[in-house]
Parts: C-alpha cells; structure tokens; sequence
C-alpha cells in the first residue's frame, strides 16, 4: 500500500491536492495504533502523519499547547511535564498520537473532570480533500469567534479532513494522587458504589469499574489534589464505601481496553442510573467490562465471535432504554462484517450533508465511519 | 425574494398559533427591533411566539418553503446584535417554551425549553445538591436557548468551562423546518459531533427546542476574596502566580481603578479605597482543599502587592463581592452618558503589555476606557466611554474599541470571547481568519442550510455560494437573486 510522510501542513496540501487531482482515496494516519477502528478501509494511498511529530509552542503561563498531528500524546506528556502541567486526556492505547486521538475521540480515566479530547481543543489545523488549509480556534481558551470547526474533526474518523495541527487547553499535575478501591460482587454495588462517590461533594479525579466476565470486581476512585487535602479526601471517601484500599500507584490496568487482539471491543455509554441495567446485562451476555463509571463510558470484550452479534442486540437494547448507544470498537473483520458496527444514527441525514460539504467524493477515509461516510 | 413572501408565512402561523403569538402591528413589532445591542435597529416583518416545538418547526418550514429569512431570540440580552432581526423576515421568539421538561439529579442532567431562564435551571437543581454550571452575567435574564447559540460563558468557565462542555443532546428544528434528535443525554454520541458544530452558531445553522444540558454537584465549600492592589500590574502579576502555583479557582475577575470608580457610585460595593485595581477570586471544592488553595493565594496576593484582602464567608458576604463586578457593565452608566461594551481575548500573559497598549490609545485619543475582565483566561471587557452629544466623540469611541480588538488579534487572541459574533463584528472576522477558512466554516452553514436563511448576515461578512462550482455559472446566481447578497 503506498504511503507518504508528508513533514508540514504545506506537504500534507500538496498530497492532497495531488490526490483529488488523481481522484485516490486517503486515509490519513498516526502510528497506526487505532487504524482497525471503524469499518475497514482499503484507501489508495496512506498519508502518514508520524512525521509531524514535533511540539511546536508550549506556553506554560498560559496553560497551552501547540503541536503537529503525528506527536505521540507520552511525548506530548513528557514535554508539557516538566512544567508540571499536562494535557487531561489518558493514552489508551500506547504509542498512540494526537492525530487519531481526536480522530477517534478516545478517552480514558481522566474525562471524568473536563471530558475528552474534544473538550480540551481549542485550535486546529486541517487540510481538506480539496487540499485547502484551513484554521479554526485558537491559541486561547475562550473564543467563540465563528464555527468550532475542532468539535466536528473530533471523533470524525479522518472522514472530513486531515488535521495536521492542534493547540490545546492544559492542567497542572496535582501535588498528590491517591487510587481507593472497593470490590464489588454485585452490579448493583458497583452502581451504588459508583453513585456514592460521584453524588458526594468529594470531586473524585476519576470512578472506574473493572466487571470481569465472572466474579466479583471492583470500583476504583482516584483523587487527586493538595496533599493534605487528598488525605482528608480518601478518608472521608473510605468512610463512604467502607473497607477500601488505598493505593499510590495506579492500578495496573487504568487507562487501557479490556480486549485484546482477536476479541470484540464495544464502547457502552449510558446515564448513570442506567449502569445496573447495563451492568447485568453484559454479565449475562459473557463482556468483561472496564471503564468510566463515575462518566457512564464504558468498554467491553466479548471473546466468543458467534456470540456478538446476539450480544450486541441485547447490549444496544439496554444502552438505548438508558439513553446510551453501543459501538463495536474494534473487531475481526468477519464480525465487522457481520453486525452493524456503528449502530443506529439520529441525523444521519445532517452528518452526510457535512460529508458532501467537505468530502464530496468520498476519498477520505471512505466507508470507514457511520451510514457508510 | 419579495417583501410579500411573508404573506403565507404569516398565513401559515396564523393558523396554527394562537392569535396573541403571532405580530403583525407595527408598534408591537417594534418593540423587537433591537436586542442587547440597542444601538442596532431593525423592525421584523412577522414576530412569532410558538409555545411548543411543533409551532415553532411549521414557521421555520414556512419560511424555507417561501425563502423567508427567520431569527431566533430567546431573552434578546445578547451583546453582539446576534438576535437582530431580518427586516424582511420572521423573528421566532422562545419567550414562551420554558418548561423545564426534567431535573434528574441521578443522571446529572436537566433537560429543558430553550426559552428557559439560564439562572432557572440552577434554582430547579439545586434541591437535589446540582447547578447548572455556565454563568454569564445576565444569568437572571438570559435563555438556555441564547446561551446554546451563544456559547455562553461566565466568570466560573475558567474552571468549568462554557456552554459547549454542559450540553449533551438538543432536539433541533434544521433550516427546513425538519426536527431531528442530535446528541444523546450520555456522553460520546457517535458519529459527527453536530452539536459542537451548532453550540455557538449565533443561531446560523438552525433552532433547538429541547437541551440537555450537563449539571454539576454543588461544591462543598466556595471562598470569595476581595483583593485590593495599586495598579493593574500588581493585580496581574497575582493572577500569574496563582495559576503558575497550579491553582485553576473557580473564578478571578479584575477591575480597574474606573471601573472601580463606576461600580462605587452604582451599587455602593465598598470595595477598598484607593485601589488601582481589585481582584475577586474564588475558590470552590471540597472544604479541606479550598482551605489549601486559599492559604496560598492569599500569600501570594500579598508578595504581588496587594494592601488590602477581604474573605466572604457567608452567601451575603459573597454577593456584595460580586455585586460591584456583575454591575460593572451597566455601572459605568454612571460616569459616561454612552459606551461601548467591548469582548476581546488575548493569552493571558499578554495582559500587562496590553493594559498598557490600551492606556496608551485612550491617552492618545482622549478616550476613557474602563477595564473589568475575566482575567482568570485573558476575556477582556474594555468599556469604551463616549458622550454622543459631543460630535465626534462616537466616532473616536467606535476607533478606539476597534483598535483594541486590533490589538487581541496581534497577540493572538480572539475578537470575542463569549459575546459573539453578530451583527456587530462580522466585518472584523476577517481579519482574525483568512479566506479558507471562512470558506471552510461556511462548509459547515452550506451543510446546514443551503439557502442561507437562518440568521443571514450574521457572524460572517459576505455568505459563501453554497454549492458553487467555480467557472461554470451562467445567469444570476442564486444567492443574488435570492437577495442574500449584491456582489461577491
């Protein structure tokens, strides 16, 4: 498959205006880590962004940072770090960069305080199909002058345009963390333990629950903040659920998906008093369970191939009676190819008037995100 | 389009609203010439006040069938003229859809009309221990409907972030006249994030009729401090130190010495004298941390200069702080017979620099301007003071406030942070943004509504030809024949 690295937003234009004038099909791409997502695409050429790796600007007063899609998000990390600030968006996947990042709006742990990546934009770079460079935000945390052009690239799957730069809001690292976790045997303990901590005036950093496919599991806080003031926090939290633990590292699988490669990875959303619903469910349907709790964002594993497509209908059926949807994250493409991948889509109609607009061939990522864009 | 198309229009409403929701005279329809920008005027040619979505999505199918423009106005505060109305077009008032529809403290969530008073919502979610986050100053008066248009901001969105972070689904009347669901009231709906694109279209790209909107726990303890300083400087090098220690408070506002002044003689808010600027900071969290955050800030205040700092610890405390900053705007009404409210963003390490800068142009043009800001995120508020009996003075007000946004843009900031865009500085957009990227924008406005009649001549300065193919035009364009625009 070819593959070309462009090193500049100017080089990504010119690819792409090399591309619509031969009419090739495009998928633009980071480090690959995310590049099963979605359905399968079979472009005719890779635009490769890993070579935009760079940290252009990080304006520590100003708690902000500019960088080149093809930066990897632990590279981002390390930079801002020194400045003990950072970006409040989780590597759910090592390696991964900023580009595919927004691009499949992944998330972890830490959306629970100021949500995802699409939260924390405020400025972007992108070269449309038609190989026009165009900006939109800024290098400020407040702007509300014109279209937010960032939130329709964010979770867009690379179906609109090829973002190329960014500039996002930060925070600083806390002076202290701490992880309280509780077992629970039940769903509905891990509901209620869930509800306890997030209905509490505690500001929990982040609830996430591990619901392995049998056996009990657990529910895990992180709180973060002023030293003596996580102490007093964690008490008062023990105090809450009764008989925690309390760790100083995170737990060792934070910040990472239940599946692994060969199994179907879903991402449940819900609101919260829908978890003991969902909860029961994917335990009758045999998913392992982790995720964000305390946000009603949650993943889940299914191993047993034939089983998805059963699994899938009773898990979308208890997400939607609780306002939530089911996507298949990632999958072997025969199950991909045997289930409706994205689920059902309210304005579907809108979202492909927003393609034709900015992709009206449909050489960018073609097929890959929903109602076939 | 001919003036007459608003005839069935206004058949069409006839028929389905009831008599008193559909305007006609001309001396009601006047009194929705303008909105918080008075000095913009335009009388409507029809004026509905739909009491449900049904209503409200057949007027909007209406004008669409007869290519009719229409504007939505929710409590008509907006600053910016985003709500002015289309004088050969329909103003669709939401005044009367305000029912909060749900308050579910378990889900985080209200779900509610878009003619809701902003600071309503907060009023309904506080019983079960929930607010409702956003803040703008007109929080008492504002619409749910206008903060979505708007991307409504407020003092505590340095920390809890603006309208855009506290919304998660919206029924939505398209520019058809279509209602379609976008969103879903959990996190992450998939496919494009529609909503994001619509939160703060200043009302280009359609009309919600139903928001779910994101509510958040009441902190356990909020700590209000009055910080008075010699000058702006001292007051800013506070600010820097605060947020380089790694506190984000919920709030920090600044005034200066005028705006001071102006506030003083409005409200009496005793705030200290002799300042040359104050600081209101506020810290909210659990009890234990925002004892912390408030030991350090207070040393810090003190090594920045300040010589005076006051702590509210009771609700009344509290509101006194706040009363002489959320008066400031309407305060300076005391000390200049006319002014111009000005929006502008810059970094906010750039403040010092351009303090001075904007001392300097009002030295050089004779102009006072009046400093109040959220200067927890770089939102200035100069308040341009002029008296319009005086020939000339208008004029040199309008200069001054355009340099200042001159001067945000040369930092890299913004021509407005949370005022909008409207009718009132379309013409500046440019200059913030090239031509792609307008065209990239206007994308999104050709997706949307592809015959431009949803709040036309708003946010952006000429309307992009929805549909264009370069070089193979023949005859009128339809844009111009549609009377949207002239030249191109």
């Amino acid at each position: 498959m070819p593959v070309v690295t462009p090193g500049s937003t100017d080089e990504v234009a010119e690819v792409m205006r090399d591309a619509a004038a031969r009419k090739l099909t495009v998928v633009p791409t980071g480090r690959g880590t995310k590049l099963g997502w979605g359905l399968p695409v079979d472009p005719d050429l890779h635009v490769d962004l890993s070579g935009m790796g760079k940290v252009l600007d990080h304006q520590a007063g100003d708690l902000i940072v500019d960088v080149q899609a093809g930066v990897r998000l632990s590279d981002l990390q390390q930079t801002v770090g020194a400045a003990e600030q950072r970006l409040l968006v989780d590597e759910t996947v090592p390696g991964a960069t900023i580009g595919g990042t927004v691009a499949t709006n992944a998330s972890g742990p830490r959306r629970l305080v100021a949500g995802t990546a699409r939260d924390l934009l405020i400025g972007v770079t992108v070269v449309r199909a038609d190989g026009v460079v165009a900006r939109a935000g800024g290098r400020v945390v407040k702007n509300v002058a014109g279209y937010d052009l960032g939130k329709l690239m964010v979770g867009s799957f690379g179906t609109l345009a090829v973002v190329t730069e960014a500039v996002f809001r930060l925070h600083p690292v806390p002076e202290a963390r701490r992880w309280v976790g509780v077992d629970v045997d039940t769903a509905e303990r891990a509901h209620d333990v869930t509800h306890a901590v997030v209905h509490s005036q505690l500001v929990p950093a982040a609830v996430e629950v591990e619901w392995p496919a049998e056996g009990g599991g657990t529910v895990v806080v992180e709180i973060a903040g002023r030293s003596e003031g996580v102490a007093r926090r964690v008490r008062d939290l023990e105090e809450i659920l009764g008989g925690a633990t309390v760790a100083d590292v995170e737990p060792a699988t934070w910040s990472s998906y239940p599946w692994t490669s060969g199994s179907t990875g879903l991402k449940l959303t819900c609101v919260l008093s829908g978890l003991r619903d969902v909860l029961t469910v994917a335990r009758e349907v045999g998913a392992h369970v982790r995720g964000s709790s305390g946000a009603g964002v949650l993943y889940a594993a299914l191993e047993d191939a034939d089983a998805v497509p059963g699994a899938l209908a009773r898990l979308r059926e208890v997400c939607a009676r609780h306002e939530g949807t089911v996507v298949v994250v990632d999958a072997p493409s025969e199950v991909k190819r045997a289930v409706d991948v994205w689920g059902p889509i309210p304005a579907l109609d809108l979202m492909r008037r927003v393609k034709q607009q900015f992709d009206p061939d449909h050489r960018l990522s073609p097929g890959r995100f929903v109602g076939g864009l | 389009m001919t003036a007459a198309a608003i005839d069935p229009v206004a058949a069409r409403a006839r028929a389905l609203l009831p008599p008193d929701a559909v305007i006609t005279d001309p001396a009601r329809l006047r009194t929705y010439e303008c909105d918080g920008l008075a000095h913009y005027r335009v009388v409507p040619a029809l004026v509905v006040i739909p009491e449900d979505s049904g209503q409200l999505a057949a007027v909007v199918r209406a004008c669409a069938e007869h290519g009719v423009p229409f504007v939505a106005r929710g409590s008509g505060t907006g600053l910016s003229g985003g709500a002015l109305p289309h004088a050969e077009g329909v103003l669709v008032v939401t005044s009367r859809m305000r029912a909060i529809s749900a308050v579910r403290a378990d889900d985080q969530r209200a779900v509610v009309e878009p003619g809701v008073i902003n600071l309503d919502v907060t009023k309904a979610a506080t019983p079960g221990g929930y607010y409702y986050a956003p803040d703008p100053s007109s929080q008492q008066i504002c619409s749910i409907g206008g903060n979505v248009a708007e991307n409504s901001g407020g003092a505590h969105c340095l920390k809890y972030g603006f309208t855009t972070n506290h919304v998660l689904a919206a029924d939505f009347v398209t520019a058809q006249g279509d209602t379609v669901r976008i969103g879903t009231a959990a996190p992450d709906s998939p496919g494009y994030d529609l909503l994001g694109a619509v939160i703060g279209s200043e009302g280009t790209l359609g009309v919600v009729t139903s928001v779910t909107l994101r509510l958040v726990r009441l902190p356990e303890e909020v700590r209000t401090m009055l910080v008075g300083f010699d000058s702006t400087d001292h007051a800013g090098a506070a600010v820097s130190a605060i947020i380089a220690a790694g506190i984000v408070p919920a709030a920090i506002e600044m005034m200066d010495a005028l705006a001071i002044e102006a506030a003083e003689e409005a409200v009496h808010c005793h705030y200290p004298d002799g300042a040359g600027a104050v600081l209101v900071i506020e810290l909210d969290g659990p009890a234990v941390e925002v004892e912390a955050e408030y030991v350090e800030v207070e040393r810090l205040c003190r090594e920045a200069g300040a010589f005076e700092q006051r702590v509210a610890t009771d609700a009344v405390d509290r509101a006194l702080i706040w009363k002489g900053r959320k008066s400031a705007f309407a305060a300076v009404g005391r000390i200049s017979p006319d002014y111009i409210v000005q929006d502008g963003v810059i970094p906010r390490t750039a403040l010092p620099e351009v303090l001075a800068a904007i001392a300097e142009l009002s030295r050089s043009s004779g102009v006072r301007v009046a400093n109040v800001f959220h200067a927890g995120d770089g939102n200035l508020h100069p308040l341009v003071l002029f008296d319009e009996s005086h020939e000339g003075e208008g004029d040199a007000a309008e200069e001054v406030s355009g340099a200042i946004l001159d001067l945000c843009i040369a930092h890299g900031g913004s021509i407005t942070g949370e005022h909008g865009v409207g009718a009132d500085k379309a013409r500046y957009l440019p200059r913030m943004y090239d031509e792609a990227d307008l065209d990239t924008m206007q994308l999104v406005r050709c997706a949307f509504d592809p015959q431009s009649i949803a709040n036309p001549g708003k946010v952006f300065p000429t309307p992009r030809l929805c549909g264009e193919v370069p070089g193979r035009r023949s005859g009128v364009h339809p844009a111009q024949e549609a009377g949207l625009a002239e030249v191109f």
